[in-house]
């Protein structure tokens, strides 16, 4: 009987094949993208955000989102969280007493929620369709709801739970900030940052924002200092008050390798709901397996070669009818 | 040239009107009508889903688990063909066709979850496709794998046609088609794990590694093979049909290889890890890690012996465990031990409406239904020397 023998010989060769293909491509080894270097982005400090709104609503109007409610009247757009039809949302964090404002304990604190704008996005990573897409400029993660076919595997992928879809509908969407890149042509920025009364949403290149986020770090609690509104390098619209008590730490530096928008806050980011996550991007590492093991298709073919091999030696060319005749 | 001497295929036959056909008639009629308020008014009319588990039983069950439970035809034909242990020849064509039906409800089943599904040839086109996108692997590889086996069973359809020719072309290039046949599910089913990977820390520790793609394609295989014992015992036992034991009990030690070493490298993985502290943490992902392990062990325990291998009962009930432990492998990774956006309480939750276990229902439904047409009116099953009677 060789059938063992054969056996035996076709878990090595296909073994060996694998092995082989396995070690000819680690170069294909993908490292976490940084951020482009003219990407555009906003900074969100906690201290300065009064809670008023406005960037919800301007957010609102700016992508042509209807209300939704969360209180028996329905007279207010009172979403609870972002969704297929809210993409910027100003959450709040209480604790005890609630007394002192960046407080952790007996205290508040509001936390920006909408698109970070990854360096290295998990959702652009996931969409089999390139119907979510980076911009290789500006670093805009954008939506085209034309190529999407509704999987969601972005609203699965995404660290932040940002990509939302709109199950209310047969033709629902994928709704995501885009960094209102479409008023761009008409010399407008994202609607936040310009509606912004206290300049806690600013608008800017990201290698600014992170400068400007590093000097409020430096700034003494307490003490009056500047703070820009609206466009960093825009028309002046700063104004003076005193610093805020930050924690030594912004948010979207380092975090998945970095992202184009930037957080500072006086409450641990993961109590107002920004999880911590590692400086590699899951893309990185998700994108290495798979051009590992399908890089040019070296390893299928190699794979198919062997089985292709096998089968061309055990297959009769008329496998039924050798059957029929019981040979 | 090891030959073996099998009996060719023949059709069943008898009625196709009985209880079983019509009680499956009347879930997928059920199903057709859930899916027509899908279609009509949004995934939200009819599903639990939100945006917080954004995939439900849809995707994790008739699509990650389904297909891995249709992958008899490739392990089976792995061995027959790859490894040339020609004994298990006849377990080939039933296998084929139970994995034909997986797959291509599978694919069928995946367009009911898409919210835009009239988009979904992007998924081909060279302008739209992304290929570090693990999905889109994971959509090609099951396309072209759908029309590969299609093909592999056509011999089955010429012969019941009488088209000889056509079969004989086919059966030139069926070394190729076979070939083709097991690469493609090595290739998607590891990549259904693969998915995970991008899910970073979203995904329990004990279910996301970077040996996903391995566990994912071990566990396929080891389940193909259960799925055949399955499937062979209750066909016999439906069918009056004598037991298959002498293939089923060699089968089943082959399975039981796979299993062991999907064991060695799960266990050897949550250890390095050091996720296994979080397998005694008092929790529903803890529980469930458990479960799912002893229905992977339990196997190895119940037909470790060759004895017991003998004993179709045994090979049943490791079959349906070994099914189990895989299915909740996908099932704990997918969505137990998911939660969206660490961190932040979203208080997001999901348990699957009625609507659609119906349609999971409906789904499994066409496969039983199409099986049974299919072995009664087509040549699948070895022919019974003394059919019993019907």
């Amino acid at each position: 009987m060789s059938t063992r023998r054969d056996f035996l010989k076709g878990v090595l060769a296909s073994g060996a094949a694998a092995t082989a293909c396995a070690a000819a491509v680690p170069a294909l080894a993908r490292e976490t993208r940084p951020r482009p270097p003219e990407a555009l982005g906003l900074l969100y400090d906690a201290t300065l955000c009064v809670g008023c709104k406005a960037c919800v609503a301007a957010c609102k109007t700016a992508n042509d989102n209807p209300p939704e409610f969360s209180t028996v009247d329905h007279l207010w757009d009172t979403p609870l969280d972002t969704s297929g039809h809210t993409f910027n949302l100003i959450k709040m964090y209480r604790n005890g007493t609630m007394e002192v404002k960046d407080q952790e304990t007996n205290g508040y604190a509001f936390m920006k929620t909408s698109c970070m704008h990854c360096g290295d996005p998990s959702c652009v990573s996931a969409c089999p369709v390139s119907a979510m897409t980076k911009d290789p400029v500006t670093g805009v993660v954008g939506y085209n709801a034309d190529k999407c076919i509704g999987c969601r595997y972005c609203v699965v992928a995404c660290p932040f739970g940002i990509p939302k879809y709109q199950y209310d509908s047969p033709t629902g969407r994928i709704g995501k900030c885009e960094l209102c890149r479409h008023r761009y042509k008409d010399g407008h920025y994202s609607a936040c940052a310009e509606v912004c009364p206290t300049g806690a949403t600013l608008y800017g290149k990201t290698s600014d924002l992170l400068i400007e986020a590093k000097r409020r770090l430096a700034l003494k609690p307490g003490v009056p200092a500047k703070f820009p509104r609206g466009k960093l390098g825009g028309p002046d619209q700063s104004y003076e008050t005193p610093a805020g008590k930050y924690l030594q730490h912004v948010y979207g530096e380092k975090e998945y390798g970095g992202t184009q928008v930037l957080k500072l806050s006086g409450v641990n980011f993961a109590k107002v709901g920004m999880p911590d996550l590692p400086p590699d991007a899951a893309a990185a590492l998700s994108e290495t397996i798979q051009h590992t093991l399908y890089g040019n298709l070296i390893m299928p073919f190699a794979v198919l070669g062997a089985m292709t091999y096998f089968a061309k030696r055990n297959v009769k060319p008329d496998d039924e009818s050798s059957d029929k005749e019981g040979s | 040239m090891a030959e073996n001497q099998h009996a060719a295929p023949a059709p069943v036959g008898g009625s196709l009107v009985n209880a079983l056909t019509l009680t499956c008639g009347v879930f997928i009629a059920l199903m057709a009508a859930i899916l027509a308020v899908r279609f009509l008014f949004g995934l939200g009319a009819v599903t639990a889903l939100n945006d917080g588990y954004p995939w439900g039983i849809w995707i994790v069950v008739d699509v990650v688990i389904g297909s891995a439970f249709a992958c008899g035809g490739f392990s089976v034909a792995m061995l027959v063909y790859i490894f040339n242990k020609g004994e298990y020849h006849p377990l080939v064509r039933p296998a084929l066709l139970a994995s034909l039906f997986g797959y291509t409800l599978a694919g069928a089943g995946v367009i009911f979850d898409l919210g835009r599904w009239w988009n979904v040839w992007n998924m081909y086109w060279p302008g739209s496709v992304n290929p570090n996108s693990v999905m889109f692997e994971v959509a090609v590889c099951i396309s072209l794998y759908v029309v590969v086996m299609w093909i592999e069973f056509s011999p089955v359809v010429f012969e019941k046609l009488g088209n000889n020719d056509a079969r004989k072309k086919v059966g030139k290039a069926m070394f190729f088609i076979i070939a083709l046949g097991t690469v493609l599910p090595m290739m998607h089913q590891s990549s259904l794990g693969t998915m995970l990977v991008v899910m970073g820390a979203q995904i329990h520790p004990l279910w996301q590694t970077p040996l996903q793609p391995l566990l994912y394609l071990l566990t396929a295989i080891a389940m193909g093979y259960a799925v055949v014992l399955f499937e062979s015992c209750l066909t016999s036992s439906a069918y009056r049909r004598k037991l298959e034991t002498h293939m089923l009990t060699p089968l089943a030690k082959v399975m039981l290889g796979f299993l062991a070493v999907y064991l060695v490298v799960r266990i050897g993985d949550v250890v390095v890890r050091g996720a296994l502290p979080k397998a005694f943490v008092p929790s529903v992902e803890a529980l469930m890690f458990w479960l799912e392990m002893a229905c992977f062990i339990a196997p190895l325990i119940l037909i470790g012996a060759e004895s017991n291998r003998r004993n179709p009962g045994k090979l049943f009930l490791a079959g349906i465990l070994l099914m189990l432990g895989g299915a909740l492998l996908r099932l704990n990774g997918f969505l137990i031990g998911y939660e969206t956006n660490v961190g932040d309480a979203g208080g997001f939750t999901y348990f699957p409406t009625l609507a659609e276990v119906l349609v999971t229902a409906g789904m499994f439904a066409i496969e039983v239904l199409g099986y049974i047409i299919i072995t009664r009116r087509f040549p699948v099953l070895p022919r019974e020397v003394v059919q019993a009677a019907h």
